[in-house]
């Protein structure tokens, strides 16, 4: 995103000397059209963020008004909620099954409709649909497939001689069920993104490695891994992000029993939190719970983004 | 090795790679056919199940093609009480559009600040915007929803609707990306004859910007339209539930009826679909344009 940045003041026609009456104007100027989307960072982003590490200290359901606890709420979340640790625990199988497939089924179906083939527009529409559905309906879409004893799914496994997995049914295959909904409906939108930069990579690059004699596997890990690596890290620390916030397709296939599928084995860390909030009004605990994960966000993504200098590949001379 | 047999090493060496390069383009078809079919599979069965029978919706074999082919499926889920379509398509509707409305106007207005004006901590500003594009949306909900709770706006469509018209940040970066795109001599010919910024914004600058707003547009209504946690906590009564609640309540109250459920799932979906591939060209121009190609 090196280039996004860059201000646009190169072109601004630069007059010698400009009264302060004036640049105070034109300060003015500008802050009225930025206005809304200051008031919308101060009211909608900065006050909910400030709140949330008031409100993770108290005792607050909605109805009376917070009662000050200070660390009560994580004290408990830590070590008296064994649900916590089980949505932990779910969120991060989820996370670390999700995010490494959907990247590669993605970035592998980027590489192919990068290559000059004929019908592109139709695959691509073809891997992006997936994308467009509503969560809701894509859910149910796959709680039909995946049905244990009919789906589609297992009547294909039986059909190669596999056995037939219980999936949403069953503790161990409910979080392997949602993946590959995710995979469905996930990749086509990070497929698109590393089209994008794929296009970006100059032609010339390619012809100077094969007048070179490096074969196409040389090509590919010295010339387009590199040049890719900033969409790899932009689709890494989004999806990241993303999964372990996942909480629609959880609560729709975790069914609306007590647990959340099988054994809880589908009380992601949002659902876990969701309850909190909206079903029981415990706020307090549910800030804490949200306040706990943006934490962990944050130091993942510092983590990456520190990382990113040793792998990220970053052409400052370009354009 | 004679002349001869060298010419003829030559041309065999040609058609071989003549038919390599066949053949890399027959396995590249047959991959990509395959991951298509994969992709397309469930997507055929949400089809094909809409229109089948129920006692045809679970057998071993799968049945592929529904005898007979039920379209009333369609007319069953979307009249049944449980499934109120037509209410469900307005109200959906209502909040989509008011919204996207804001999304526009508000993005534009903002974006155009951040492209061509010079302000004190502009690039700061911009910095910040850029960042909480990745700030995980966890953080923000309960205080965002206390606050709504406070203005007395829960169970109303406001929580979805007055943020949209503040901006945005994804879509404020899409449009400074466009509005950078237009050269500066453009404004400067308005300026020099005596514009306004506000006229310049809105008379030369939005007409250039077309397919950019377009793509804001749309990419706010679909997500709208598939926002499922913004409606789940803040409406509260069913009579004003958008189309993906309206699934979600008609899946929990009519759980084993999978052909009305694809049917309506599908009707769900079909208007997205159609407007993705009216806009399809504008949407890839738009992640282009984002520069997220680093």
């Amino acid at each position: 995103m090196g280039t996004a940045l860059a201000g646009p003041t190169a072109g601004v026609p630069q007059k010698a000397r400009r009264s302060t009456g004036r640049r105070l104007r034109e300060n003015l100027r500008g802050y009225a059209f930025v206005s809304p989307w200051i008031f919308s960072l101060l009211v909608f982003t900065a006050y909910p963020m400030l709140a949330s590490f008031y409100f993770a200290m108290t005792d607050y359901s909605v109805l009376n008004p917070p009662v000050w606890t200070g660390l009560q709420n994580f004290r408990v979340m830590f070590t008296k909620d064994p649900l916590y640790w089980k949505s932990v625990y779910n969120s991060a199988y989820y996370a670390l099954l999700a995010v490494p497939l959907q990247m590669i089924v993605a970035l592998g179906l980027a590489l192919m409709l990068n290559q000059r083939v004929r019908g592109i527009g139709v695959y691509r529409t073809v891997y992006y649909l997936p994308s467009l559905m509503p969560t809701v309906a894509g859910t149910l879409l796959w709680m039909l497939i995946l049905n244990p004893r009919h789906g589609l799914l297992n009547l294909g496994l039986q059909a190669i001689g596999l056995p037939k997995l219980g999936w949403l049914s069953s503790a161990t295959w409910s979080k392997p069920g949602l993946v590959l909904m995710a995979v469905w409906t996930g990749s086509g939108w990070i497929m698109l993104i590393f089209l994008a930069a794929l296009k970006e990579i100059p032609e010339s690059l390619h012809e100077a490695a094969m007048i070179d004699g490096a074969n196409a596997w040389q090509r590919f890990f010295s010339v387009t891994l590199p040049l890719l690596t900033p969409a790899i890290f932009f689709n890494l620390v989004m999806e990241i992000i993303g999964s372990f916030q996942v909480f629609a397709s959880a609560l729709i296939a975790g069914g609306s029993g007590q647990t959340a599928g099988p054994l809880n084995s589908l009380l992601m860390y949002m659902l876990h939190l969701y309850r909190y909030a909206f079903r029981y009004f415990d706020m307090g605990y549910a800030s804490a719970m949200a306040l706990a994960l943006f934490v962990f966000l944050v130091i993942i993504t510092m983590a990456l983004v520190k990382s990113s200098g040793s792998w990220v590949y970053y052409e400052t001379a370009r354009r | 090795m004679s002349p001869s047999a060298a010419a003829g090493g030559i041309a065999l060496r040609a058609r071989r790679r003549l038919f390599r390069r066949i053949t890399a383009a027959a396995i590249q078809h047959l991959v990509l056919c395959a991951a298509g079919l994969l992709f397309a599979i469930p997507f055929l069965w949400l089809v094909i199940t809409s229109l089948k029978p129920l006692e045809q919706v679970f057998t071993d074999p799968p049945t592929w093609i529904p005898h007979p082919v039920l379209w009333s499926n369609y007319v069953e889920a979307l009249t049944s009480p449980a499934f109120p379509f037509l209410r469900l398509l307005r109200n959906t509707l209502f909040y989509t559009v008011v919204s996207t409305v804001g999304v526009v106007l508000s993005g534009a207005i903002v974006a155009y600040g951040f492209a061509r004006m010079e302000f004190w901590g502009r690039d700061v500003l911009f910095g910040i915007t850029l960042s909480t594009m990745m700030l995980p949306g966890v953080v923000t909900l309960i205080p965002t929803y206390i606050l709504f709770r406070v203005f007395g706006w829960v169970g109303s469509y406001a929580p979805l609707i007055v943020p949209a018209y503040f901006g945005s940040a994804f879509n404020i970066f899409l449009l400074r990306q466009f509005f950078m795109t237009v050269p500066w001599e453009l404004t400067d010919a308005a300026k020099v004859d005596g514009a306004s910024e506000l006229r310049i914004f809105w008379q030369v600058m939005l007409p250039l910007i077309k397919p950019a707003l377009l793509v804001v547009a749309v990419f706010h209504f679909m997500w709208a339209w598939n926002d499922f946690m913004g409606p789940l906590i803040y409406l509260d009564d069913a009579g004003e539930y958008p189309l993906v609640l309206g699934l979600y309540a008609f899946q929990t109250r009519h759980g084993i009826k999978w052909n009305l459920m694809m049917a309506a799932s599908l009707a769900v979906a079909f208007p997205i679909i159609v407007l993705f591939f009216i806009a399809q060209r504008y949407f890839i121009e738009g992640i282009t344009l984002t520069g997220l190609k680093g």
